[in-house]
């Protein structure tokens, strides 16, 4: 027993350690991020405002040829391209070229950026599974290993779409930001020693319903930073179309970004890909309440707000399939659910008492 | 030319009529006609319209709100008048609002109630739009496919025929539903995405019909049982009980067990000292009036189940064995007294009366009543208070104080077990003249003054108690939710697109090819799988070599001109 305990102190102190490690390497990857952003602000590209004068002038939305054949090289340079056409009404404006901005010096700067990121990532994942090893379970029995998880995840989510080469670099700053933020509120204020679960956790059901819980969280959030950045780079995007000239600092960040149409499609796929997985993490808590606590749905304060999260993501995506909703007020309602989410996951815990009072604060 | 426009937007409208069967969007502003079937028709409108169906989804979350920060009933009625005892003047309004019972409120049911009427309205028809497509066929190619978001042409030498016969086998052998109208092949795909949403929504009505029935015919018990103690499942035997409202006495599923010992462990060291580990109740139990006995171990998370009644292990604490002697030393009352657990290491308190066959020092009848505070765990002698140290029976200490008199049992109001009502009642007094009082390790005897008897503290036993629930038709929840699951997951994952594959003779004698996709949604996925169709009809009608005219080859693209 005496040895046991030894054993896990000592990988609960290395988890602590790399949580650290991670911190320092995050904020490395942060000015790095700062510095991407600088260098690309002296690249004048002002694309955005030339396409959306040329945009005026067309009715119809211009003609965007794409490489049509998955298979690139010489023996199918006879196969037909085929020709892509936004719907009409749409503005039709390319992407920003993203934070370097097509400088050399924002590239690499940005390059560095994602290698610390991934760094910090292996280091903050292996914190993770240490803290999991020193407990020999699921590192998911209060706030802090929750906290501290979900970083993870959401970074992993972005390094993921990074891998798959979407375009998503112009997430790095904020999410860098973010997870510094919550890292810091995770090892201050809502540590707490690694140490075995309550019985009213002991249950495989823990692996399902919270594993599932933090997915949906870390990459709502990815989501609801789509959703931000649209609705600043839309508005951008009006004022010039209106004939407005946004401030100097606006325009600069704004018109590195991709377009709102972009971003918008893209915060909406983010959405809609978790919204299956939230609802399911919302059937396995009520299967596993239905085990706990002798009924599957009581109105706990959690449940009561994962339910309003829920009801806030179907109204966002209905949101988007109805005439006058679409766009700024649909992306509104993606910031009120996500604004849910996390509620549900700080005040809830914090400041609400129910059945899921794990938070160890 | 604006003609012409109109006649194009018609004709794509056609093409791309029923890729959904989403309503068509109606003006909020559209005045009714006037009569009460006109505003009716015009009310069902509306309430089925999407906006109101998205207003009732907003006022859902935003009703939800006040129930997770004002003690509800259903959850934890002693909040509830404590709230009530602490806020004199916003209770009552809250009381009226009836923000003590949001989620049977009548307001809260009105909201649901109409989104779920919202929600019938709306998929009653769509499943019958979406029967009528399924019957159907994908329309006509458009007359310009040009204007479609995904297109691509070529001009090959193969026949007309030939193409169009290649492209229909193409397609059909990639699950296209597909079929040839006049000179062009028309596609359509991803029928799953409409069949999904229905599924989806309708699941969403089976789980709140699931959880409402079960809420009609539920019950939920509380039973306090001490070790070695059994149960057996009629009402007459809860503690507590409360029933649906539809639920009978008949529903109760006959079946008994028997606690035959309750296990705890804690965490012994470390910052989360005290903190439960596992708590264990062994059980026999039998199923039916007198079925075998069988052993179980009934955890937290694993609840007994008997035929869809559900055993909970829900708290456990302890009971001090107490006996009682009158003044001429005759034992008169001899029981196990469980106290409730106040805090989480176990600090109780509870009360020990003893109703009858006590006589005082004078042999006059009398009742006795006692205030007990009970700690498993005691800070040790002479430094101790009366809280617990550690939730395991370490350093088991009682504190006893002592009353005669009346225990007011006989006026006929219920009484609560664990609380001493000393208003018709007279303290023991020490020699000091003091309320008596004293702390008892297991086996001390506290000696009533003036010889009016003793009490002993024999032992300490522990009990558990059991939350007994039956929750009928929760499988049909569990049916809905996965439904709701899997047509959700259709629903935004699977892209619903027709594909239209039109082939001609050119002016010079040469077959002109034109392909175009159109989706419900702009799918980055379409341009994609266009390109990856035509690579395919590609290989089996070539392009032709260039002819000498380049006007001939530009005409296909007249639309693209801007």
């Amino acid at each position: 027993m005496n040895l046991a305990a030894a054993t896990n102190e000592n990988l609960a102190h290395t988890s602590n350690v790399l949580i650290y490690s991670s911190m320092a390497v995050y904020t490395l990857a942060f000015f790095a991020h700062i510095a991407e952003w600088i260098f690309g602000s002296r690249s004048k590209v002002g694309r955005t405002a030339a396409a959306l004068k040329q945009d005026t002038a067309a009715t119809a939305g211009p003609v965007v040829r794409v490489k049509g054949a998955r298979q690139g090289g010489t023996a199918v340079l006879d196969r037909p391209e085929v020709v892509t056409r936004s719907a009409a009404g749409t503005r039709d404006v390319p992407d920003g070229p993203g934070a370097a901005g097509g400088t050399f010096k924002g590239d690499l700067w940005g390059r560095i950026a994602v290698s610390l990121t991934v760094v910090a990532f292996a280091v903050q994942a292996g914190g993770v599974v240490a803290r999991a090893l020193s407990v020999r379970r699921a590192p998911w029995g209060n706030m802090y290993e929750f906290s501290i998880t979900f970083s993870t995840v959401a970074v992993g989510a972005y390094l993921v779409l990074l891998a798959l080469r979407k375009n998503v670099r112009w997430i790095g700053l904020l999410l860098v930001t973010t997870v510094l933020l919550d890292l810091g509120i995770a090892t201050t204020t809502l540590y707490t020693d690694s140490d075995q679960l309550v019985p009213a956790l002991h249950s495989y059901w823990l692996w399902i319903h919270v594993s599932t819980a933090i997915i949906c969280g870390a990459v709502f959030y990815l989501g609801a930073v789509g959703t931000l950045l649209y609705l600043f780079r839309d508005s951008y995007e009006n004022k010039i179309a209106s004939g407005g000239k946004p401030g100097k600092f606006a325009t600069s960040v704004l018109e590195r970004l991709p377009a709102a149409k972009s971003l918008d499609t893209f915060a909406y796929r983010i959405n809609a890909a978790v919204f299956p997985l939230w609802t399911f993490t919302i059937i396995a808590g009520a299967i596993w309440a239905g085990d706990a606590w002798g009924r599957y749905w009581g109105w706990d304060p959690k449940e009561v707000w994962s339910f309003i999260t829920w009801v806030a993501y179907a109204a966002y995506l209905h949101a988007r399939a109805t005439a006058g909703w679409k766009g700024r007020k649909a992306a509104y309602l993606a910031l009120v659910a996500f604004g849910c989410w996390l509620f549900n996951y700080y005040g809830v815990n914090i400041f609400v008492t129910g059945k899921h009072s794990y938070a160890g604060v | 030319m604006s003609n012409l426009n109109t006649t194009d937007e018609r004709d794509l409208s056609t093409a791309g009529e029923q890729l959904s069967t989403a309503p068509r969007e109606e003006s909020a502003t559209s005045v009714p006609a006037m009569g009460v079937i006109g505003w009716a028709r015009w009310f069902w409108r509306q309430l089925t319209s999407m906006r109101v169906a998205l207003i009732l989804l907003f006022l859902l979350s935003l009703g939800a709100i006040p129930g997770s920060l004002i003690p509800q009933n259903s959850v934890d009625e002693m909040k509830v008048e404590t709230f009530k005892g602490d806020h004199t003047t916003l209770a009552p309004l809250y009381e009226k609002l009836q923000l003590f019972d949001v989620y049977s409120s009548v307001w809260f049911s009105a909201i649901y109630i109409l989104l779920f009427v919202s929600l019938i309205g709306c998929i009653v028809p769509r499943t019958g739009q979406f029967v009528g497509q399924l019957r159907g066929r994908p329309p006509g190619a458009p007359r310009k496919l040009t204007r479609l978001p995904a297109y691509t042409t070529w001009r090959t030498e193969a026949e007309p025929e030939r193409v169009r016969e290649a492209a229909l086998g193409l397609l059909r052998g990639r699950r296209y539903r597909s079929h040839t109208v006049g000179d062009a092949v028309a596609a359509e795909k991803g029928y799953l995405r409409e069949a999904g949403n229905l599924l989806f929504h309708i699941a969403l009505i089976v789980m709140l019909i699931a959880f409402g029935w079960g809420q009609l015919f539920k019950f939920e018990g509380g039973k306090l049982i001490l070790e070695g103690d059994g149960f057996a499942n009629t009402k007459t035997q809860y503690n507590n009980f409360r029933p649906g409202t539809l639920f009978s006495d008949d529903d109760l599923v006959p079946f008994s067990f028997d606690l035959d010992e309750f296990r705890a462990t804690y965490e012994r060291t470390g910052p989360q000292r005290g903190t439960p580990r596992t708590f264990e109740a062994h059980v026999t139990y039998s199923e039916g009036v007198d079925g075998k006995p069988q052993k179980r171990v009934i955890k937290v998370n694993q609840p007994l189940v008997v035929d869809g009644t559900k055993v909970y292990l829900n708290a456990h604490g302890y009971a001090p064995v107490i006996s009682v002697k009158d003044g001429k030393g005759k034992e008169v009352y001899r029981n196990v007294v469980p106290l409730l657990p106040q805090d989480d290491n176990i600090t109780s308190t509870g009360a020990i009366k003893v109703m009858d066959g006590y006589r005082d020092a004078d042999g006059k009848k009398t009742q006795l009543g006692f205030q007990a505070f009970f700690v498993p765990t005691f800070a040790g002698e002479g430094s101790g208070t009366m809280f617990s140290q550690f939730p395991a029976l370490d350093y088991p200490v009682l504190a006893l104080n002592g009353y005669y008199g009346s225990l007011g049992v006989d006026s006929g109001l219920p009484q609560n077990v664990y609380q001493l009502d000393p208003s018709k009642m007279t303290a023991f007094k020490d020699s000091n003249g003091d309320q008596l009082k004293q702390r008892l390790r297991p086996g001390e005897t506290m000696k009533l003054p003036d010889g009016a008897g003793s009490v002993t503290f024999e032992g300490v036993q522990e009990w558990a108690s059991f939350q007994i629930s039956r929750q009928p038709a929760s499988g049909w929840a569990l049916t809905g939710s996965v439904a709701a699951i899997a047509g959700l997951a259709g629903s935004l994952f699977i892209q619903r697109r027709r594909v239209w594959v039109r082939a001609v003779p050119g002016a010079d004698g040469v077959t002109v090819v034109e392909m175009a996709g159109l989706g419900r949604s702009e799918s980055a996925r379409l341009p994609e799988e266009l390109a990856d169709l035509a690579g395919e009809l590609h290989s089996v009608a070539p392009t032709a070599p260039e002819p000498e005219s380049e006007q001939t080859s530009e005409e296909p693209a007249e639309g693209a001109e801007k």
